[in-house]
């Protein structure tokens, strides 16, 4: 050591480079090829795996649908103070016409209205109503333009009208398919901004979904609407004599004569309800691209104009639902702790050979198909099923006194402890079978009666295999959907089948993947207890 | 039990813990056994009094006969069965027969076993009565439970041979004629061009998806088990998660995900999800081995002049190999016995075993499930018993001699 | 795999096969129904085009979050749908399935009625090309039920424990139930649908229900009735007509049929919206074959649901094996329809999702 503290330099390795940048560099060696080896499983379980879960777990605030679908409407909504009028006037519903009928053209406005009606049940009629009645208020305005001039249906007038000369000299001549991308004339929209637009939905429409060609389709009437709208207003076509004019003329003149639309009647007159101010403000509260509506849902609450208040009590069953998966996973878990630890314990001190062959029994049921065993649970449980049969056979029931067992919470409790008492039995064996038993013998020389010696040496030892079974057991029991589907009625079934059932049945993705996050959180909790408790590297199966 | 025999002070110890008094014990707990199940059979024709008295008769003499008159416990033994099936017989047919062996070979054995003494077997030679029978008594409960683990298994094995549609034994059944049972859902299973393709998809899907997650794992696990590895905790939370995320959330997670990417409906696609799922087992089980692993012996090959992979290859590997297969096998069954993701990422042409009995179930409910799921359960017994061999060998390696 | 091997043998034989082996996914329920359509439309159909390949995918049930998901991602894997007509205006309102023009792409009946007018009514969606009319409808066991008691004959019987006490099994969903609960609690059959439209005629239905709530099993999938009344751990219960008949006929259970208030409903195909030409070509080919007079009349050989053409109903014959005429099985048989709930689809493509959300709820309460 002395010779160290004389000499002035750091210490050197055997190749000349200071000992310290030597250790360094070995043990950054030592980690790079300890990430190497596990970079390619870290890296396919971030793809295949983590990737998917992330993605389905943004769905749970996600809700650019509103936007998409209805873009006016939002912007329009806006301007609107829900607290001044609790039914917005009549530009608000002039955008949502225009909405309306473009995704009614599109076949995504009752998409829209399934998902509003998660909010305020009633909006998924009022949105398929509107969707098969929009285009009648429109027709109002195509027929007076048809009879002020014929020209004004034709498709090709209007490709004419609307279309830049090139491109319809090529459209025209097109027989087949979409013909050329659609070119707008020049200075269209600015001598008429409200109809260009929709004509420009139409043609993209006609061409990317329908894929027909706009010079040969029937126009939508929204466009004749907007062409109303435009020349009632401040239509700038007197400086334009291109193709066309003499009709905008002439059609600018007569607008003055025609009939028009309140769009907030007509709107009423599809459905009284587009008058309530519950289902306007629902519209208007979900029209953020981001919602945390998925999540107050799941816990029972919604999201309300005046602000966040508790569900209706014949709506209220998340939390409920959640607490239940809860209080019989832990149930669960504690009677595979009951049923476990003996067998642990007698498994843990016979001989190897006898031990071996009777894990044969424990991991028999653990590979038997879940859906089986399911079922055989099924055939037992029943009331006409076996266990019922034998106890009524024996007469110690009679046969007005069959046990009900299955469809209930019993039910998923019993067949649950079984499927799950393999992962409870083996992480307890592990830990029992490093228990040396000299330690109970020490006690028990020492004047330690036979419970004395359990209770004060041997307990305290098996702990972290109770815990390693606990954690697993209870993270794998509250996943659990199959089995509680399968026998556990409606009162014993957990989260995840309702998850199940928003996932396939009511397509409620969104609820469903709210539900997912908070009952993944509640996982994540337990893993990362458990791994600071037990640690990870601890859990032996087989 | 011998260690005792050791001691110096012999002459204090009883070393033969003989047999106890044939009228003060033996007669009376044998006839309470006999009472106990006259007292069953006595209740199914509405007489659980008489059945009990009878019971209490037939056991008690059971005791007497067989602990002073047949030292041979064999035919013992097989002499009661067979006279105890022929009264059952004559109470309730076939079904009678059956329980009336059952009883027969229950209580001679139990005879036997109070008799000669060898319910102290278990427990230490100074162990008091009261030590004795709670001693038996949790050996009791232990068989209780194991039978709990198992009785759904011994359900489905004869209902699998049903002559009916039904999951129901059908009184047939229970009387034991042969009109009741029949092999037509194992005829079922081999012929049906449904069930044999969803085979050999299983066949084709669970060896890749083991082999990639027993590749990968392995690797991962050697990895994970070096003495410096930044970011341990997080790397293995990710790499157990499949194991703890709710599997629901999975498979839809990775339907939405793998549609996306055109995986859904593929061959690869299943493969990859079922890798992912039965990657925790892998890697729990092989860094369990690596756990007790001595790392002089790298060293020492080091040392002898061997390359990292030579290293690996003769000392890690077999080392390891039983976490590996087992780790495998545990790929491989979860792969084998999932229907959850791979009815969301799967499509028609990547129907499995389990699926096809998920339809089963839903659609049409058909015994043959329980056919596949018997021929199962003795494909499962041959694994384990592989493993169980496996792990003798590997004992042996590792210079343990096997307990 | 014996279908695609005789396949191959056939196309190697004929001269004509030319065109490149073609395989087309279709989805379907799997099952007695399945099977019936693999008999009826899809082996002769096979039998003429050797160079096709079918492969069944039985994932009709969750056929709309399929369908929604593969369009999200832009890859439609399947080529023709089965689906129940409620699903079917789902697909179509969203732009899922393809519009059908039915006189076009459908052939004529054999009497030469137009297609549209041989379906008639059951044209239930712009989207949907239906196959049979089944009906969701009660059975019970004569054996169980007490000493004395009448046989049941309206479906009020489901509402009874006084007189049939015992469990009963009822389809986990609002649709039928909320109808017979109102029906059994005095509203006029055609007065139904405006009564459930309202929230005071919800609740009434479910406190019909309630009176009962703790007798019903809920099943999700239709084998689960059979055999939950073959073990007798229920004394009636709803399911399909088809699936009473398979138990009763083929399998020989002791059940009698309860047809009072059977609730008809139709099941048929959709095709995906957005297929491409050349896939869409054959399938179009395949349905105009599939759902001829002659083929949905051969339907009924294997099943106990009525064709949904008019002019198939002459030609329904024999069960192919047990060789009984189909005829008196059909929900539709006069003696079988005397009295019949109409089931609105429209009404019920407006509510489901607000009674879904009730129902769930009323059942977790």
């Amino acid at each position: 050591m002395s010779d160290a503290t004389e000499t002035s330099g750091p210490m050197l390795a055997a190749d000349g480079r200071p000992l310290k940048a030597s250790l360094n560099r070995a043990l950054r060696r030592q980690k790079l090829r300890a990430l190497m080896l596990i970079a390619p499983l870290l890296i396919f379980i971030l793809v295949a795996f983590i990737a998917p879960i992330a993605d389905m777990l943004f769905r749970s605030v996600e809700n650019g649908i509103v936007e998409e679908t209805l873009p006016r409407t939002v912007e329009a909504m806006d301007e609107w103070d829900a607290d001044a009028e609790p039914v917005p006037g009549e530009e608000v519903y002039f955008a949502l016409f225009r909405d309306m009928f473009v995704a009614s053209e599109k076949k995504i406005h009752t998409r829209l209205g399934s998902r509003l009606n998660y909010e305020t049940t009633g909006i998924s009629s009022i949105f398929r109503q509107s969707g098969r009645e929009v285009e009648d208020i429109a027709e109002i305005y195509e027929d007076q333009f048809d009879d002020l001039n014929e020209n004004w249906t034709e498709e090709i007038f209007w490709a004419e009208l609307m279309g830049d000369p090139d491109w319809f000299a090529e459209a025209s001549a097109t027989e087949d398919g979409p013909g050329p991308d659609f070119v707008l004339k020049e200075g269209m929209e600015d001598r008429l901004p409200l109809t260009t637009e929709a004509y420009l939905a139409f043609a993209e429409f006609t061409q990317t979904e329908d894929e027909d060609n706009p010079a040969s389709e029937n126009v939508w009437p929204l466009v004749h609407a907007m062409l109303y709208h435009d020349l009632t207003g401040d239509a700038a076509i007197d400086g334009y004599t291109g193709f066309g004019s003499e009709e905008l003329q002439a059609a600018k003149e007569a607008v003055a004569e025609f009939e028009a639309v309140n769009y907030k009647q007509a709107f009423l007159d599809i459905d009284e309800d587009w008058g309530s101010a519950d289902v306007m403000q629902t519209i208007k509260v979900y029209s953020p691209t981001y919602t945390p509506g998925y999540f107050l849902t799941a816990v029972d609450l919604q999201l309300n104009p005046e602000g966040v208040e508790a569900q209706p009590d014949d709506q209220a069953i998340y939390l409920k639902l959640f607490w239940r998966t809860v209080w019989m996973s832990l149930t669960i878990t504690v009677a595979t702790i009951l049923l476990g630890y003996p067998v642990a314990f007698l498994l843990a001190n016979l001989p190897m050979r006898v031990s071996s062959l009777l894990m044969i029994l424990v991991l028999l049921p653990f590979w038997t198909s879940l859906l089986v065993r399911t079922s055989a649970w099924k055939v037992l449980l029943q009331q006409q099923g076996v266990i019922n049969d034998v106890l009524v056979w024996s007469g110690l029931i009679n046969e007005a006194g069959r046990l009900v067992m299955i469809n209930n919470q019993l039910g998923t409790i019993i067949a649950m402890t079984h499927i799950l008492l393999p992962f409870m039995i083996l992480p307890l064996y592990s830990v029992m079978a490093t228990i040396p038993p000299s330690f109970v013998r020490a006690a028990k020389s020492l004047g330690a009666t036979n419970v004395t010696a359990f209770r004060r040496v041997y307990f305290p030892q098996s702990v972290p295999g109770i815990g390693a079974g606990s954690i697993l057991v209870f993270i794998l029991a509250i996943g659990y959907y199959i089995t509680p589907a399968l026998v556990g009625g409606t009162t014993g079934i957990f989260i995840s089948n309702r998850i199940a059932y928003h996932i396939s049945s009511s397509l409620n993705w969104g609820l469903a993947a709210a539900l997912g996050t908070i009952l993944l959180a509640a996982v994540l909790i337990l893993y990362w207890a458990y791994d600071r408790i037990v640690g990870i590297d601890n859990v032996k199966l087989g | 039990m011998t260690d005792a025999t050791v001691n110096d002070t012999g002459d204090e110890l009883i070393l033969d813990k003989g047999e106890p008094p044939m009228w003060g014990f033996t007669v009376p707990v044998v006839a309470v056994f006999g009472g106990f199940f006259g007292f069953l059979a006595g209740n199914t024709n509405d007489a659980g009094l008489m059945g009990f008295i009878l019971g209490l008769i037939y056991g008690g003499a059971l005791g007497f006969i067989l602990n002073s008159f047949v030292p041979n416990r064999t035919a013992g033994r097989w002499v009661v069965i067979g006279l105890t099936a022929v009264l059952g017989f004559v109470l309730g047919k076939w079904g009678g027969a059956a329980a009336g062996a059952i009883v027969g070979a229950v209580m001679s054995w139990v005879a036997y076993w109070i008799g000669r003494g060898h319910y102290r077997d278990g427990v230490p030679i100074y162990a008091t009565a009261g030590q004795t029978l709670w001693h038996n008594t949790y050996l009791f409960i232990c068989g209780f439970i194991f039978f709990f683990l198992i009785a759904p298994i011994l359900t489905i094995i004869p209902l699998s041979f049903n002559a009916e549609n039904f999951f129901t034994f059908t009184p047939e059944m229970l009387s034991l004629s042969p009109e009741g049972y029949s092999l037509k859902h194992y005829q079922d299973f081999f012929t049906n061009s449904d069930w044999q393709s969803a085979m050999w998809n299983s066949l084709k899907i669970a060896p890749m998806a083991t082999i990639l997650a027993v590749g990968f794992g392995t690797l991962a696990a050697i990895g994970l088990s070096q003495p410096h590895v930044p970011f341990r905790r997080a790397i293995m939370a990710i790499l157990i998660s499949p194991m703890i995320v709710p599997l629901i959330i999975s498979a839809a997670g990775m339907y939405f995900f793998y549609s996306r990417v055109n995986l859904q409906g593929t061959y690869l696609g299943v493969v990859l999800a079922h890798a992912a799922l039965g990657i925790p087992f892998v890697i729990i089980t092989v860094t369990a081995t690596l756990v007790g692993f001595d790392r002089s012996l790298t060293r020492a090959s080091a040392n002898l002049g061997a390359d990292p992979v030579t290293t690996f290859l003769r000392i890690q590997m077999p080392l390891i190999l039983p976490g590996v297969i087992s780790g495998g096998l545990f790929a491989f069954i979860t792969s084998f016995d999932e229907v959850v993701v791979v009815l969301f990422v799967g499509s028609a042409q990547q129907k499995t075993l389990p699926w096809q009995m998920f339809i089963g179930l839903r659609e049409q409910i058909s015994p043959t499930i329980l056919a596949v799921a018997t021929i199962l359960v003795v494909i499962s017994i041959a694994l384990l018993t592989t493993v169980e061999l496996l792990r003798r060998r590997s004992e042996r390696m590792r210079g343990l001699a096997p307990s | 795999m014996q279908l695609k091997t005789l396949l191959l043998g056939s196309a190697v034989a004929s001269i004509g096969g030319m065109a490149a082996a073609q395989d087309m996914t279709f989805v379907s329920w799997g099952g007695a129904y399945q099977a019936s359509q693999q008999k009826a439309y899809v082996e002769p159909y096979l039998a003429d085009h050797p160079d096709m390949s079918i492969t069944w995918d039985e994932s009709s049930a969750e056929a709309v979050a399929k369908l929604r998901a593969m369009n999200e991602a832009g890859n439609i894997t399947w080529d023709l749908v089965d689906v129940v007509a409620a699903d079917a205006i789902r697909l179509c309102d969203e732009g899922l399935a393809m519009e059908i023009d039915f006189d076009e792409m459908l052939a004529e009946g054999d009497d030469g009625t137009s297609a549209e007018d041989d379906f008639g009514d059951l044209l239930v969606s712009d989207c949907f090309i239906p196959q049979i009319v089944y009906s969701t409808t009660a059975a019970y066991r004569p054996d169980l039920l007490p000493e004395g008691a009448p046989a049941p004959e309206s479906i009020c019987a489901m509402f009874d424990t006084e007189t049939y006490p015992g469990k009963r099994a009822l389809e986990q969903r609002p649709i039928n139930n909320m109808e017979w609960a109102l029906l059994c609690d005095g509203v006029a059959k055609e007065d139904i649908y405006d009564v459930l439209e309202t929230e005071e005629g919800q609740d009434q239905a479910f406190a019909k229900l309630d009176t009962i709530k703790d007798d019903i099993i809920w099943w999700s999938a239709a084998a689960e009735p059979p055999q939950l009344l073959a073990d007798g751990e229920i004394v009636m219960g709803s399911s399909y007509n088809g699936r009473w008949f398979s138990a009763i006929e083929e399998q020989d259970q002791p059940f009698e049929m309860l047809w009072d208030a059977q609730v008809f409903d139709l099941d048929g195909w959709i095709i995906p919206a957005g297929l491409p030409e050349e896939r869409l070509e054959p399938v179009l080919d395949f349905v105009r074959f599939a759902t001829d007079t002659q083929r949905l009349a051969d339907q009924a050989a294997y099943i106990s649901y009525g064709p949904a053409r008019q002019s198939s109903a002459p030609l329904v014959g024999d069960h192919a094996e047990l060789g009984i005429p189909m005829g008196p099985h059909m929900p539709t048989a006069p003696e079988n329809s005397q009295n019949v709930f109409v089931y609105n689809y429209t009404w019920w493509a407006d509510y489901r999702d607000d009674l879904d959300a009730k129902f769930q709820a009323w059942l977790a309460q």
